[in-house]
């Protein structure tokens, strides 16, 4: 059993087990108020499922891609989740959720994902049916660009929510089948907007 | 029942801190900067400090605990800056607190970061005196890069009023650019006071923000340093035009004495107006060898009981928010909840959010 948070989009937390599927999910789409909701959501799952922290084997953390002020706040609050519970922290690709999703059990053929960057960008990753683990097979992505730069696919998911239950059960068959996790890194895509200062004359 | 034991989260800007206390006592007092990241642009940039905020704080975290000798399981309460600061870089702090309170089951307080400042002046490293309890009501004078305010502190966690705070740039941002335009590194505070080492602070006198007295009418405990860094860089322009040769030494020491004449005159002031004869300093801009003597100074001369916390505990750090938080246990107010956000404007008088 395992608690997993995403807030590359919204803000959305489930409790998933790998034999019982998902015991509670629970999901704000509003992007601009993670930190209000993060820690209601968790409890909420936590409530809702009758899990308690110590049957937690593992805390699975959405990384992005998706805007960083929102993503950092449900990241920052996986990785004390699992420090403070002492269990491991696995990371993954939020799109890979996506996929997951839109594949449901025995998917195959060719999708693309996108979920919105600002500043009329778009991220976005092209998968290829699903494995023999039934994990989502990323060919390529996770990307920034704009949007008639997006390649195109015979079958696209324009997300603009990520599902923690569907993380969570990826990550619990990533888990299952030994294949190492994503590393939890957050998956910017942009470098911090910064300009170097340059000294300006104040008088002419 | 003993002292409580307190863990307090600080990301308010460029400093990653975690503290833990018991009671006044400091047990840890975990400080990771981003402020080299910084340095190339010359200032704060808050994308910047919000990634190496979520880079910082688990290692932090682990490395307070480890100091303290303690696990999460021993912990009271917490406590996280919920404001004011850049919005970015509060909300890693308080998702980190979330995620912390949700797995521990703790009681959280979403603590102001001004008010923090004040608390660290009850704390005192580990080997050192315990500090007497905080005399209220005291005046605290807070400067750092982000903020530069003039409080009266009745009670530290439930009457504190703001009396005065800058309108413009805070004093460490006039630090900052003021070394920028006489080609100084970042950051600029520490700069300016060894570029001062033999400058004569009287030999160009630099205007005093707010201070005259039409001025005085309707900002009498409010600052302003954007006009004095004007001056400044006027002032170093016009002797490049004219092919002088600026003197550094002299411009740093006039500027900074600029600077704290007009911090200590005002903080003076409202301790004489509101008959409290205690000023706390407060903010890393206390770390500037003059602010310090010309308030031990004016202080002196006043009658005026002066603390200034060791400067660990001045700079940004979670100790001084887990003070805070230990302080708002042991009066017995209510934790703030999980529902609480960041607010990057939250008022001095929110001593803690609900
Ligand atoms: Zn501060």
């Amino acid at each position: 059993m395992l608690l997993a948070i995403d807030s590359s989009a919204g803000t959305s937390v489930a409790v998933v087990d790998r034999a019982y599927g998902v015991l509670a999910e629970a999901s704000v789409d509003d992007n601009m108020r993670h930190a209000e909701v993060v820690g209601e959501l968790i409890e909420a799952v936590l409530r809702e499922s009758g899990a308690v922290v110590s049957a937690l084997a593992a805390v699975a953390v959405g990384v992005g891609p998706g805007p960083f002020t929102g993503l950092r706040v449900g990241m920052a609050a996986a990785r004390t989740f699992a420090l403070a519970a002492g269990i491991p922290l696995l990371g993954v690709v939020s799109h890979d959720a996506i996929a997951l999703g839109a594949y449901g059990g025995e998917g195959w053929g060719e999708l693309l994902v996108t979920t919105d960057a600002r500043r009329r960008e778009l991220y976005w990753s092209r998968y290829e049916g699903l494995d023999s683990l039934g994990l989502p097979r990323r060919a390529a992505g996770p990307a920034l660009a704009r949007p008639d730069e997006i390649p195109s696919a015979p079958r696209r998911i324009d997300a603009t929510a990520v599902s923690a239950a569907s993380l969570g059960l990826l990550a619990e068959r990533v888990r299952a089948s030994g294949r190492a996790a994503e590393p939890i890194e957050p998956l910017y895509l942009r470098s911090p907007d910064v300009t170097l200062a340059v000294p300006k004359r104040v008088t002419s | 029942m003993s002292a409580p034991l307190v863990l307090g989260i600080e990301t308010s800007c460029d400093e990653t801190g975690v503290g833990i206390v018991r009671g006044r006592e400091l047990l840890a007092n975990v400080i990771s900067s981003s402020m080299e990241e910084h340095a190339r642009y010359g200032g704060v940039v808050p994308e910047v400090a919000a990634r190496a905020h979520l880079e910082a704080i688990e290692p932090a975290l682990r490395q307070a605990l480890e100091t303290a000798g303690i696990g999460f399981g021993d912990l009271d309460a917490l406590a996280v800056t919920a404001g004011p600061g850049l919005a970015g870089a509060l909300m890693v702090g308080v998702g980190a607190a979330k995620g912390l309170a949700t797995a521990t089951g703790l009681p959280l307080y979403g603590v102001n970061h001004l008010v923090g400042h004040v608390g660290a002046d009850l704390l005192r490293p580990p080997g050192e005196e315990p500090s007497p309890p905080l005399d209220e009501p005291t005046i605290a004078l807070l400067v750092s890069g982000g903020h530069t305010s003039l409080l009266l502190v009745r009670d530290l966690v439930t009457d504190v009023e703001l009396l005065g705070e800058t309108i413009d740039d805070a004093a460490g941002e006039a630090f900052d650019k003021v070394a920028r335009i006489l080609g100084l590194p970042y950051p600029g505070g520490p700069e300016i006071d060894r570029a001062a080492v033999g400058g004569d602070p009287a030999a160009i006198r630099f205007p005093r923000g707010l201070t005259q007295q039409k001025d005085l009418d309707r900002h009498r405990y409010d600052f302003s340093f954007s006009g004095l860094k004007t001056a400044v860089a006027r002032w170093v322009e016009r002797a490049r035009d004219e092919g002088r040769p600026v003197p550094v030494a002299d411009v740093a020491a006039g500027f900074r004495e600029a600077v704290a004449e007009v911090l200590l005159t005002k903080a003076v002031a409202a301790c004489v107006d509101s008959g409290v004869p205690r000023l706390l300093l407060g903010g890393g801009v206390v770390a500037n060898a003059r602010v310090r003597a010309l308030a031990e100074e004016r202080c002196a001369a006043a009658g005026i009981a002066l603390r200034v916390p060791p400067l660990s505990l001045c700079t940004d750090n979670g100790a001084m928010i887990a003070a805070v938080g230990a302080g708002l246990v042991t009066a017995g107010r209510p934790p703030s909840g999980l529902s609480f956000g960041a607010d990057s404007t939250l008022p001095v008088t929110d001593v803690a959010v609900r």
